[in-house]
């Protein structure tokens, strides 16, 4: 009987895990359903980039307060997640506190946990204040509506609960020290819950031990579905902000890939030698389709984009297209996206690993036409973005597939590239006239 | 005649068995808009000033094919790149200056991919090595104190990285350079980028260039500075709209400097 504690804890974290496990195998999964791309170049540039922007949160102080912020939580959840290591093993083990013996450097740690608690709780607050109350501009787009303005607000609630939980477990611990209860050794500082155990001085032992339990135990279980909270939640940035810096793009801003399925045509058009009625290879594989309307045209750098988006707006905020009212929002490309993954994943799962074609696409049935030909192309959202996410190369795949694929520019897009090509310019002026402006005074 | 302008051609050159320091990469804009040909002009009274040894293609230049790029036609684009390939590397050419960021950016970084690989530098980059290489003297006189600001290209700035050398010119004016609320990498466009400058803009509460020329008239410049024909005359059609034409000036870094010194 004395072991059913230990053996319901370890079911617990095991079952805990294993479905975390069995998600991100599905999220892996799904990230490769996009196209191939080389990332293994510049390695100690990547790992520079990882370590600068993830790690050290460079690009959030961007903005100072939310930065600030930021951090705070940033640190608090990395900090006082060591804390989860001994309570995972005091749970496996039957003990209490096993990193007692650490004596004025355990301490140390507890009193730091307690005081980066304490300031969670405070940015917690902020940040709730600012999607509810101040109501910033970048949190009431119209793709914040529903579900993704409740997930945010969902996180604040969970992250604000395993704070007190974490807190009050330490001020009954500390109180049942005070009492000197046999098990519960003197052991930590309480620079913040010590102001709380007043509130249980005078209670039984067996109702002190309770609160002490019951906030250990609902602490630890939190954490696990906090932790399996995150697959479906924008809060899955946490840990693909990581991976997503290390593949960002190392390239200049300005340079878009040159397309090598165009190259290969372009490079036959301009052969002299090559045969214009030469009957195509029968064992020519089927040409590859120009640009993306779909997911799966997308490279996995780009679908590991979606998924680390944590929807915070600066890109959408920082767009010259929405600031003046257009349709387009480089955060919705990004949420459309995901959500586009996330069904075809759906039907993969149903059809046994088999995609079956559902009649839907990311272009037209998710991101419209009229968003994609409001981009200025100008890397605004790029540059804002604080964990590397590339907006920009979704809609350029997509203008590429309208146009390639479709024809389907606006007309005065069209009149441009007939005029470029006929006679070498934007507009209608004959090349030959090239250099009057030499001899105009 | 004494201010007529030097402009060799690649071909020119060719012929006498010369090769230029430099090729000026001339563009679209900057050979056939009105507004944008006045840079042009500004830049080679520069260059002559200088006696930079320099040349144009000419007739046989054509568009780099970036706005082909941006609006998704990436066939037309490797067309024209090829092209132009053919031509600048049948001249062996080395070094490209450009007046125009998107020529700019289009030259130094998606060509090489396609065969054409050159120095490219865009002309603030070029005019602001002259100085310091002593070909150029400028005496900011007849810009002293005024108040300038410049307006950073996305395609020199964010795509490029380049935000210095343009400040540096501006401040050698001894002009008083004031920065708008959004600059450098924060920067706002004009609103003419990713092929925009051909089309009607989509539905919206306001225009990108009259959003850019408030956020420039609230620091209440005498100049605006640009670096891009494309966003000169975003810019110029914001000032007009704003009815401040009498009062703000858009003008290119070349014309700045060609005025200073008197070109």
């Amino acid at each position: 009987m004395e072991y059913i504690p230990n053996i319901i804890f370890a079911i617990i974290l095991f079952a805990g895990i294993g479905f975390f496990a069995k998600n991100i195998k599905k999220l892996s999964r799904n990230i490769k359903l996009g196209k191939a791309v080389d990332t293994s170049d510049n390695k100690p540039q990547r790992w520079n980039n990882m370590f600068r922007i993830a790690l050290g949160q460079t690009k959030m102080v961007v903005r100072p307060i939310p930065g600030i912020l930021h951090l705070i939580v940033y640190l608090g959840f990395v900090i006082i997640n060591i804390e989860v290591l001994e309570i995972i093993m005091d749970g496996l083990l039957g003990t209490h506190r096993i990193f007692a013996f650490l004596g004025g450097f355990y301490s140390f740690l507890i009193g730091s946990f307690e005081i980066l608690a304490l300031l969670v709780i405070v940015a917690v607050v902020v940040f709730w204040i600012r999607r509810n109350l101040i109501k910033l501009k970048r949190f009431l787009n119209p793709e914040m509506k529903g579900w993704p303005k409740k997930d945010g607000n969902m996180i604040l609630y969970i992250e604000l609960v395993l704070m007190i939980l974490f807190l009050t477990m330490n001020a009954a611990d500390y109180q049942l020290q005070q009492m000197n209860v046999a098990h519960y050794t003197k052991a930590g500082a309480f620079p913040i819950s010590q102001f709380i155990a007043p509130l249980f001085q005078d209670m039984s032992t067996s109702s002190i031990i309770l609160i002490e339990r019951s906030a250990w135990w609902l602490h630890i279980v939190g954490i696990l579905m906090f932790l399996n909270y995150l697959y479906y939640s924008k809060h899955l940035h946490i840990l693909l902000a990581f991976p997503n810096t290390y593949f960002g793009r190392l390239k200049p801003k300005g340079q878009f890939e040159n397309l090598e399925a165009v190259t290969k045509e372009v490079k036959l058009m301009m052969d002299p030698s090559a045969d214009p009625f030469a009957a195509p290879d029968e064992n020519a594989p089927v040409p590859e389709k120009f640009g993306a309307s779909d997911v799966m045209d997308l490279k996995w750098v780009q679908l590991l984009n979606a998924y680390t988006c944590t929807e915070c707006g600066r890109c959408t905020s920082e767009c010259p297209a929405n600031q003046t009212g257009k349709k387009l929002s480089p955060r919705k490309i990004m949420m459309d996206t995901r959500d586009r993954l996330e069904e075809v994943g759906k039907n993969i799962d149903a059809n046994k690993g088999e995609f079956v074609a559902d009649g839907k696409q990311l272009l037209g049935d998710y991101i419209t036409h009229e968003e994609l030909w409001a981009c200025t192309s100008c890397n605004a959202c790029v540059e804002a973005c604080p964990v590397s996410i590339d907006p920009l190369s979704i809609i350029m795949d997509m203008r590429q597939y309208l146009v390639m694929e479709q024809s389907a520019a606006p007309s005065d897009l069209n009149n441009m590239m007939g005029n470029i090509e006929n006679n070498g310019a934007p507009w209608p002026f004959n090349q030959m006239d090239r250099l009057n402006w030499s001899k105009e005074s | 005649m004494e201010n007529e302008l030097k402009v060799p051609t690649m071909a020119e050159l060719f012929a006498a068995g010369q090769q230029p320091e430099v090729l000026f990469w001339v563009g679209c804009a900057g050979s056939f808009d009105d507004r944008a040909k006045k840079i042009t002009k500004a830049f080679v009274k520069i260059l002559n000033k200088a006696n930079v040894s320099f040349a144009v293609l000419g007739t046989e230049e054509s568009c780099t094919g970036d706005p082909a790029k941006r609006a998704g036609n990436e066939f037309l684009f490797q067309m024209q790149a090829v092209t132009n390939i053919e031509v600048l590397n049948a001249y062996e050419v080395k070094k490209v200056v450009t007046a125009c960021p998107h020529c700019f950016n289009t030259l130094k970084n998606e060509y090489p991919g396609l065969g054409g690989n050159y120095e490219v530098v865009h002309h603030t980059q070029f005019l602001k090595q002259l100085l310091e290489d002593g070909r150029i003297s400028m005496e900011g006189g007849q810009f002293k104190g005024k108040r300038i600001t410049f307006h950073d290209p996305c395609y020199l700035g964010r795509a490029n990285n380049v935000y210095e050398a343009p400040r540096d010119l501006i401040r050698k004016l001894d002009a008083e350079l004031v920065e708008m609320k959004n600059c450098k990498k924060r920067g706002l466009c004009c609103g003419a980028g990713g092929a925009q400058m051909f089309k009607e803009p989509e539905k919206g509460s306001k225009d990108v260039n009259i959003e850019r020329t408030e956020q420039a008239l609230d620091i209440k410049p005498e100049i605006i500075a640009a670096g891009c024909p494309f966003c000169n005359t975003m810019l110029t059609d914001g000032v007009k709209n704003k009815e401040k034409e009498s009062s703000v000036a858009v003008m290119d870094i070349a014309e700045l400097i060609a005025s200073a010194e008197d070109l």
